[in-house]
């Protein structure tokens, strides 16, 4: 089993002047390239007996009372780049509340704390990869990095597949936000269709009628790959 | 014309920002009550066989700072050389918020295939666009056949890759994101 080499160039680079603190986090060096070992190609797996039955909910999983805000249902699936489902992948989401502002010391942004909103949850995909959460729509925030530069609304997902080597973080944006072309975090990437991936469409087949809102966002991993000549390969 | 060849291209990834911490390690920063604990606090339990080690390490800028934000995953296997069950061998280290040092408590890996023992590492915070992949060797192993670290251009930067020892069963790793003394990254 092998994974599919990383295309680079739907990602963002390291060195990104536009957003200041990778110019001094970035390695100016090339990376190293080279077949993934067992080590890469293996990973952590975790079961349903970690979760607790709240932690898919950001609305009351903090203190059991609703959070402030638009309620809306976060949905998609988890698959890899042949297309295939990525069942069993631990999804853990963060995000500041409807105001804005993160539970986080480091954040003194004007915008109040909700006491019913902690910020994060967690979940594992379904047998066809498949996930889901409720919370509220986060706010915007402003960031010291340029003289007036905002972040659009966004949720950070991180997510697991079955190799340590197809690790990734990422953040998922919505559907017609002004501040996503004016983001410099998001024009870290160059390809405006590796852009387009990041932005949830309103689903309203998934909103629920005199509740909530739905945005659907579906995350590819690296691609794994198994070919019925492999075993020969290595034996030759 | 041909028949479209209908891969899915990998999701971009996104910094982790500088509040990785609520989701990764909520109760490490005061979140309480949504997790009955943080993930992975110890990739090994207390009965696991295999030779006790602790790492000390730190995550340094280019500028020589150390980063206070930042967080370290591990995954190894133990000293069998075999992985799992479930999440056994995986460790996420958040650095200390004074200090910026993280501690990696754990079981020496055993080799697997033809590569030295290692610990595979993965780097995320504020300012890194992409996760960076890397990893720990140990002094004193024999390092002579791994099949990446033989394979390098420039082997004078092979240390950047091994932790030192610093005691019995103490090891230190300092990890240069850029500059002098950069540690290797990999994409692989
Ligand atoms: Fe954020």
């Amino acid at each position: 089993m092998t994974l599919l080499p990383r295309k680079r160039d739907g990602h963002p680079p390291a060195h990104t002047p536009g957003y200041k603190s990778s110019v001094a986090r970035s390695p100016s060096r090339a990376l190293i390239s080279g077949p993934a070992s067992p080590t890469e190609l293996s990973g952590p797996t975790f079961g349903h007996e970690l979760l607790g039955k709240l932690d898919n909910n950001l609305v009351v999983n903090f203190t059991g009372q609703p959070a402030i805000g638009e309620r809306i249902i976060v949905h998609g699936r988890v698959l890899d780049e042949m297309g295939r489902p990525v069942p069993g992948a631990l999804v853990e989401v963060w995000q500041a509340n409807a105001g804005g502002r993160y539970r986080h010391k480091k954040d003194g942004y004007l915008a109040p704390l909700d006491p019913n909103f902690g910020g994060c949850g967690r979940t594992i995909t379904a047998d066809d990869g498949s996930y889901e959460f409720l919370t509220v729509r986060p706010g915007a925030y402003p960031w010291p990095n340029g003289p007036n530069d905002w972040r659009p609304m966004h949720i950070h997902f991180s997510l697991f597949g079955p190799s340590f080597g197809q690790r990734l973080i990422t953040q998922m944006y919505f559907e017609g936000d002004p501040l996503i072309p004016r983001c410099p975090i998001i024009r870290t990437i160059a390809d405006p269709s590796a852009i387009e991936r990041l932005v949830a469409p309103l689903d309203m087949n998934r909103a629920m009628p005199m509740d909530c809102l739905a945005y659907k966002f579906d995350i590819v991993l690296r691609g794994r790959r198994q070919t019925m000549f492999e075993n020969q390969m290595e034996g030759m | 014309m041909v028949q479209p060849l209908d891969y899915l291209p990998e999701t971009p990834s996104q910094t982790a920002g500088p509040y990785v911490h609520i989701g990764c390690t909520p109760n490490f920063v005061g979140i309480h009550g949504i997790y009955a604990e943080d993930l992975a606090l110890k990739p090994f339990p207390a009965e696991a066989p295999g030779e006790r080690i602790t790492v000390t390490g730190s995550v340094i800028d280019g500028t020589g700072t150390v980063l206070r934000d930042v967080l370290v995953e591990t995954w190894q296997p133990g000293a069998d050389g075999r992985f799992g069950p479930g999440a056994q061998g995986f460790c996420r280290m958040p650095s200390s918020l004074e200090t910026g040092e993280w501690v990696l408590e754990t079981v020496k890996p055993g080799a697997v295939g033809p590569n030295a023992p290692y610990i595979a590492l993965w780097i995320v915070a504020r300012g890194i666009n992409i996760g960076l992949q890397t990893r720990m060797y140990f002094e004193g192993d024999d390092l002579s056949s791994d099949p990446l670290l033989t394979r390098l251009e420039h082997q004078n930067r092979i240390p950047t890759l091994v932790a030192k020892k610093t005691g019995d069963g103490t090891y230190r790793f300092d990890i240069r994101l850029q500059g002098e003394g950069e540690t290797i990254f990999l994409d692989m």
